[in-house]
């Protein structure tokens, strides 16, 4: 009996805590939204994150996109002959990368790539109480530091994915028309004809999403890393690092459906 | 409540989580003294200063800034309330990403509309005023402990505080350095009429520069006066917590300063 009421007690316990952290994360996004109409706005910082996510990951997200184009343009190719229709390749790599691909592809390699370093950054201000002495100089922590990394983030994420979107729909026409010999015209024309507004629009709304997504994760979790515990310690910095990507990730994914199916 | 205490005290119990860390602590704090509070380690003192500073929520017992309640404090009175303050984190919490004179100038650039050249200037000043001067383009990683302390003392003093919190200004610090940062609290308190608390384990130091000594003791204030009346305290605890540590340190000043010569 006693051990059933131990059970009930930590079971109501542990889902008061996650309850709790719920509340806490609403409240973060609040406000590092509000953070967006208050002082102190920081136009040099900004300048600094969109070179730090943006600039930096060029690389690892044009490396992802070509191979992703050029496996695209493989399965692409060997399905549609398998109907005769090898001249839809175009529009099938452009379709798959504008719509899908190229936003959720992107966004997955810069959360990996900065959504983790800015985690990190917050932790390690955390543990060294940076962020306490930012809240005793009366400056707003979220405003300093979250905030200016989400306008950085929004810009900077959907200019990565137009990049990734013409590596990827380039490394596919390589494989497609250069290696396997689709005809070029067909390959173009597909992808013109396909292509609407519509498409790319939805690539934009994504990548916005994805952007907010990210920030609000990991900063999130830098912010608070080893608050509940009460121990602020390096072993809380990287617990907290990959449980931002880790969970960044899984938001980016269930957001792309919702984003879709309400899109659709 | 003595008139002219600006910090009062009364019935403070803290928790964390279940684990009681302040028992019913009644304290003022006198202005234009310095108050400091004194314990063994994890007898509360830090906790207790982050009560004052508004990093840590008070649930059971008031605390009354200039006679007002500080629980009942809104987030523009809490904000007005932390630009009457400066604080000297344990680990100087200096920005890491910023050069010394960067980040004494956050607090000024975020709350006053001075140009940049005035900043500037005030921030060397500060720089100072800790004995820092020309290291105003050093980057936090590339100073000792000492001077990283120093550091975070020219910050909260970067908008000339009327309360100044100090949480631990001597540990780690060599004699003669910690020497210095006493006098500096003590001309500080003369020449600027500055409050100043004191949160500390160092004997030598708190009877040094302090007008009044709280005592701390598993969260209870065991005993509380100027120094003379703790150096008289018949009390069996504050006795034995004097002793242990002054078995090899003298509380006199001459054989203090004798003591750092020694040391030089």
């Amino acid at each position: 009996m006693t051990q059933m009421i131990q059970l009930i007690q930590s079971l109501g316990a542990r889902a008061l805590d996650e309850l709790g952290d719920l509340g806490r994360l609403g409240l973060f996004f609040h406000y590092m939204l509000r953070g967006l109409f208050r002082p102190p706005g920081k136009f040099l910082f900004v300048v600094k994150q969109v070179w730090f996510i943006g600039t930096k990951s060029l690389f690892v997200v044009g490396f992802t996109g070509a191979f992703t184009g050029m496996v695209l343009g493989l399965q692409g190719y060997y399905t549609l002959s398998k109907f005769g229709s090898e001249g839809m390749l175009g529009s099938a790599v452009a379709l798959s990368i504008i719509r899908e691909l190229g936003p959720v592809l992107t966004a997955l390699m810069v959360t990996g790539r900065a959504g983790s370093a800015m985690c990190a950054e917050l932790g390690i201000m955390r543990i060294d109480e940076q962020i306490d002495a930012l809240e005793c100089m009366a400056i707003d922590p979220h405003a300093y530091l979250v905030t200016p990394r989400l306008i950085a983030s929004l810009m900077a994420l959907p200019l990565l994915t137009a990049f990734f979107d013409v590596t990827g729909i380039y490394s596919g026409y390589v494989i497609g028309v250069q290696l396997l010999g689709v005809n070029e015209g067909s390959y173009i024309e597909g992808m013109y004809k396909s292509v609407e507004w519509a498409d790319v629009y939805m690539g934009i709304v994504k990548s916005l999403c994805f952007s907010v997504i990210m920030i609000w994760i990991s900063t999130y979790k830098g912010f608070f890393a080893g608050v509940d515990e009460g121990n602020f310690g390096p072993e809380q910095v990287s617990r907290a690092t990959t449980d931002a990507v880790v969970v960044s990730s899984i938001g980016i994914l269930v957001g792309n459906y919702m984003v879709t199916s309400l899109l659709l | 409540m003595a008139a002219d205490d600006i910090i009062e005290i009364r019935g403070l119990t803290s928790f964390y989580g279940r684990r009681k860390v302040l028992h019913d602590i009644r304290l003022g704090i006198p202005r234009n003294g310095v108050t400091v509070i004194m314990g063994r380690s994890g007898c509360g003192k830090t906790t207790l200063l982050r009560h004052l500073i508004g990093l840590k929520q008070t649930s059971r017992g008031q605390l009354f800034v200039d006679g007002q309640d500080f629980g009942a404090f809104g987030e523009d009175a809490l904000k007005r309330y932390r630009r009457r303050i400066g604080v000297l984190f344990q680990s100087g919490a200096l920005f890491n990403s910023m050069t010394l004179r960067e980040n004494i100038s956050v607090p000024l650039g975020v709350h006053t509309k001075l140009a940049d050249e005035t900043i500037r200037i005030m921030a060397l000043i500060k720089l100072h005023l800790v004995g820092l001067s020309g290291f105003d383009n050093y980057m936090p990683s590339q100073l000792s402990g000492g001077m990283r302390k120093r550091a975070g003392l020219a910050r909260a003093l970067a908008m000339d505080p009327e309360i100044l919190f100090v949480d631990e200004p001597s540990s780690g610090l060599d004699p003669i350095t910690a020497a210095g940062l006493d006098r500096l609290l003590v001309e500080l308190k003369e020449t600027l009429g500055m409050t100043i608390i004191v949160v500390t384990h160092e004997l030598e130091s708190a009877f040094l520069i302090a007008d009044q000594l709280a005592v701390l003791d598993e969260g209870r204030v065991l005993a509380l006066g100027s120094p003379d009346e703790i150096r008289a305290s018949t009390d069996p605890k504050v006795v034995q917590f004097l002793r242990r540590e002054a078995d090899q340190e003298e509380t006199d000043h001459s054989s203090y300063l004798e003591g750092l010569l020694r040391a030089g």
